[in-house]
């Protein structure tokens, strides 16, 4: 919980357009970390993303960033995921709740 | 909808109990998640007793091995593409559902499963056990991974998931050979069916996914610590600045060892089919059937033979980058220059595996779920340096540049060169993806989600057996293709007979039809003997290696001349670069064609494609001629 409060004041300094912390995976920071809420997705490729392991409810990290800062890496469930920013953004954050 | 495991066991059980080792042949298919390790599992069982084969009516890759046991019993295993879900979605899962529901045309259902997961990665891993556990089934869960598990801290009750999944459990090690008693004994023994447990839904994967964790945290399942050193190499490899350099780096690599690291080799193949030639010519007879094993099998055949060591190489190369988990990672890298283009990172895998052949790539293209992306993967494929134009480029490259060094002792001009013709393949299939992207194929940008598995060493054994495959699919194309092209030409450069005795090789059938086309290739540079060479090269590229060795063996008096001289004085330096440029984008292989208009569904694509690049070959082959023609006058 801590290391999360750490990290959304993080996630505020580098971009103040987003108040309230990550809202999607899109806007999580490198080495920050997050629980999935929900997948807006298509049926199809959210079936995908969850088979691949973001579950609502999952803890998910961002890890690396590729040249140019686009795919990201995400770790979930054990193992790592490349998403593109698009399919990230469709990703919903639960609200991290101060405290 | 929910999967009932309380089916009827599968008719498989019964014979077996009434005549234990019967000399039937059992069937059992692997089926496992992308990165579950099956393939080395599959390899691991049958060792070279397999064969691969395509499923009627699509292109997924059907692997079939045999298992000879000790008491005269023979196992059939399958190796099912990896699948996440059964869910029929992509032709890939059909495939796998379709083979365990007994679906697929023409095979009988599979008398068990071997259900392969990952045993650092349980928990998601075991989704596809739902599944597959439902069909009924008897079922050995393999838990792979067993030596990363423990090295990793990580732990599971096999005993314990065994009840769990009313299944039997195997835990294992597939790279190292390690645990593998009771999958042989599940293979050799009496096949039970599961004992029916509650299965979650299968449709509902956040149900199927609180199952998973149930059922791991019963068995005691332990996370593995992260991979370490995963983490380290990818903070390098995907490095923003290290990365790309990396890549490049190991390109180079790459190259200036598959031109020169091979040359011994090569030299030394060389050399016994020259010896072998030179015995066969002095201890038969004189006959035409001397002259034709001599300069049409020899000549023609053994030209092309002299390349395999390299393409080996080659291979391993490729072999490595794949089995390590490297080539996810290119992926990732290239993601963003191939939006560009309008394609994803996805499409960058087959691309690369292009650079061995394009046949096993645009069969690979099958994991891009956009149509159109895939059909714009397949168009470009062919542009990429396939091994096929290794042995003409090496040839003229040797032939035409001299060899000094470009950087110190890192980068020779002839590898150079030959980096240069890859890029060039490359630019071409990028540009040319662009314009279909913009144009015929033009589609919403699609998602791109690539799991990236932890860096393995890959092991002797799957290198070995790719490199098995490779060179008996290479002397088996130059015992059959080749070898029938090199003896048809040969026949078609001795007839019409003038007076019983073979005309001059101009004019013969193979010569007029050379004379035919000069006229059309005459602007590129290339006399009548080239063009006898790109008309049978349309076959497979490197038949035009062969060609030239048999037209040189019927027109040196004593075949002492070599190749590479000959060239010399057929070719200026700049028909010599403006051949080079034609190879590198001319359409010359029939099992691409083929392949491509199975993949798409009809000639419309394969066509096109045809077209497409002939047209370009020629016209990058006459600018060539042209540039270099004013610039060494």
């Amino acid at each position: 919980m801590l290391l999360q409060l750490i990290f959304t004041k993080q996630a505020e300094a580098a971009s103040p357009a987003a108040p309230a912390g990550a809202r999607t995976l899109a806007e999580l920071d490198e080495g920050g970390q997050a629980v999935i809420e929900a997948i807006e997705a298509p049926p199809d490729i959210a079936r995908r993303l969850m088979e691949l392991g973001f579950v609502p409810g999952s803890t998910v990290t961002a890890a690396r960033r590729a040249p140019g800062g686009d795919p990201r890496v995400f770790r979930v469930d054990g193992s790592e995921v490349a998403l593109r920013r698009e399919t990230a953004a469709q990703i919903r954050l639960r609200p991290s709740r101060p405290g | 909808m929910a999967e009932c495991p309380a089916q009827p066991g599968a008719p498989a059980a019964s014979p077996t109990a009434r005549r234990p080792r019967v000399r039937r042949r059992r069937t059992v298919a692997i089926v496992g998640p992308p990165n579950s390790g099956k393939s080395t599992l599959f390899n691991r069982l049958t060792g070279v007793r397999q064969k691969v084969a395509n499923y009627p009516g699509v292109t997924v890759e059907q692997r079939v091995g045999r298992l000879r046991h000790a008491h005269d019993q023979e196992i059939d295993l399958i190796d099912l593409p990896g699948v996440y879900s059964l869910e029929p979605r992509s032709e890939d899962e059909q495939v796998a559902h379709d083979v365990l529901t007994g679906r697929m045309p023409g095979m009988r259902r599979p008398d068990a499963v071997i259900l392969i997961l990952d045993s650092t990665n349980l928990a998601r891993h075991l989704l596809l056990a739902a599944p597959v556990l439902g069909l009924g089934l008897p079922t050995l869960v393999v838990l792979n991974m067993a030596d990363a598990l423990s090295d990793r801290g990580g732990d599971v009750d096999t005993a314990a998931l065994a009840r769990q999944l009313g299944a039997p459990v195997a835990l294992v090690s597939a790279a190292k050979g390690e645990g593998l008693e009771p999958v042989l004994e599940f293979l050799t023994g009496e096949f039970g069916v599961p004992r029916p447990v509650e299965l979650p839904v299968i449709q509902d994967v956040p149900k199927c996914r609180e199952w998973a964790v149930r059922v791991g945290a019963r068995a005691g399942y332990r996370a593995p610590a992260p991979p370490v050193w995963t983490h380290r190499l990818d903070a390098v490899f995907l490095h923003p600045v290290a990365g790309p350099l990396v890549f490049a780096a190991v390109v180079v690599a790459v190259f200036q060892t598959i031109f020169s690291g091979a040359r011994p080799l090569m030299e030394g193949v060389e050399f016994l089919v020259n010896r072998s030639g030179a015995w066969v010519a002095a201890t038969l007879p004189e006959s035409a059937w001397r002259d034709l094993l001599v300069e049409g099998v020899w000549g023609g055949v053994g030209s092309v033979v002299v390349f395999l060591p390299q393409i080996l190489l080659l291979f391993l190369f490729i072999g490595i980058l794949e089995d390590s988990g490297y080539l996810a990672r290119a992926a990732v890298i290239a993601d963003r220059t191939m939006a560009r283009v309008g394609l994803q990172g996805k499409s960058f895998i087959p691309l690369l595996s292009a650079y061995a052949c394009a046949v096993p790539a645009i069969m690979a293209t099958r994991t891009i779920e956009n149509k159109r992306d895939r059909i714009a993967t397949i168009l470009i494929a062919p542009f990429m340096t396939c091994s096929a134009r290794l042995p003409v480029y090496t040839l003229i490259i040797a032939a035409f540049i001299p060899e000094q060094p470009l950087v110190g002792n890192l980068l020779g001009t002839r590898a150079a060169a030959m980096l240069g013709l890859y890029v060039l393949g490359f630019a071409a299939a990028v540009a040319t993806a662009r314009l279909l992207k913009s144009s015929i194929l033009k589609s919403e940008r699609t998602p791109f989600l690539l799991e990236l598995p932890p860096y393995r060493w890959p092991t002797v054994r799957s290198l070995g057996l790719r490199l098995y495959d490779r060179a008996r699919l290479f002397l088996r194309r130059a015992g059959t293709v080749i070898l029938a092209a090199a003896v048809l030409l040969w026949v078609l450069a001795h007839l019409p007979l003038i007076d019983g005795a073979p005309p001059p090789l101009e004019a013969s059938v193979a010569g007029t039809i050379g004379r035919l086309i000069e006229p059309v290739i005459e602007p590129l540079g290339f006399n009548w003997k080239i063009g006898i060479g790109l008309v049978t090269s349309l076959a497979a590229r490197e038949v035009i290696v062969g060609t030239l060795g048999t037209i040189y063996g019927i027109e040196g008096d004593e075949n002492s001349i070599g190749l590479r001289e000959a060239l010399q004085q057929d070719l200026t330096p700049a028909g010599a670069v403006a051949l080079l440029i034609f190879f590198a984008f001319a359409m010359q292989c029939i099992s691409t064609l083929a392949v491509v208009r199975r993949e798409t569904g009809g000639w419309r694509w394969p066509l096109l494609q045809f077209a497409y690049m002939g047209a370009l070959a020629y016209a990058g082959a006459f600018l060539a001629h042209r540039l270099v023609s004013a610039w060494t006058a």
